[in-house]
């Protein structure tokens, strides 16, 4: 139980100061952290596949992404067209209520969650070998894994026309 | 042992989390980034619903989660760096041409 509230803890903490940070590449690093805590969470679940792929898809492929991106545009600091020195909720638009808007839907999941009063314990028998995943994988949800390898295709496609510069010839 | 019910209030929280940084930032990279929180708080509650379930469905959804993320932010990137090379900024403000 201890090691679950240190993992959540780093998680909620870290995530928290990826939207507090003014400089990007601070958050993705911090993003980077909150997956590790995730990652021992996964572990505790009993899905060492999904915490291995979080820490090397994820952690490892994608936040590189997004990092080379930031240093790309070399763009650190929010520009922004009002006082940065300005309380959140002084700020113009939907920024005033976006604080509000996501604490109001926590207290209503948490509320949602915690009204029935199931003890939600896990029962024995949990899938945790990758075989066993692997072989779902491979045979109830083979269309759907073949239907990936097109997203990616397709997403790869899409990203090398979009970031292309107009007079490549 | 920490109950189904604890690992659904943290992947709440982190969602809300994800939301408020949607709504609060004004910078295209941070605004991809609360979505990857919100994706990944979502992730916790598959597996934690598959190993409540005693079924490794949960996981392999998460697979296709972090394939579909995966694309999602190559995409992503792709159009803030065609969308910086246009206006030389990184605010949502900045891009109202479709706004009527």
């Amino acid at each position: 139980m201890g090691l679950f509230y240190l993992f959540a803890a780093v998680a909620v903490l870290a995530s928290l100061l990826v939207i507090a940070q003014r400089n990007p590449i601070y958050s993705v690093l911090l993003l980077i952290a909150s997956f590790g805590a995730l990652s021992g969470l996964y572990v505790m679940l009993e899905a060492p596949f999904v915490a291995v792929i979080q820490i090397i898809v994820y952690a490892g492929a994608i936040m590189v992404l997004f990092l080379f991106v930031v240093m790309l545009l070399n763009a650190p600091h929010e520009d922004t067209d009002y006082d940065e020195r300005v309380h959140p909720l002084m700020r113009p638009g939907p920024m005033r209520f976006g604080g509000v808007l996501a604490i109001a839907l926590a207290l209503e999941l948490v509320w949602a969650l915690t009204k029935r009063a199931e003890s939600g314990r896990f029962a024995g028998g949990a899938v945790s070998s990758v075989a066993a995943i692997g072989r779902l994988l491979f045979t109830q949800y083979a269309f759907a894994f073949e239907v990936t390898s097109v997203l990616i295709i397709a997403a790869m496609v899409g990203a090398v026309v979009l970031a292309r510069r107009e007079d490549w010839r | 042992m920490p109950s189904l019910n604890d690992y659904l209030v943290l992947s709440a929280v982190l969602f809300a989390i994800g939301t408020a940084g949607v709504f609060v930032r004004r910078n295209l990279i941070t605004i991809l980034l609360s979505i990857e929180i919100m994706l990944n708080a979502v992730n916790l509650s598959f597996v934690a619903f598959g190993r409540a379930l005693g079924s490794a469905d949960g996981q392999i959804i998460v697979f296709f989660v972090m394939t579909v993320a995966a694309a999602e932010a190559a995409v992503g990137l792709a159009i803030v760096i065609s969308l910086f090379r246009h206006k030389e900024s990184l605010n949502p403000d900045t891009f109202t041409e479709l706004k009527w």
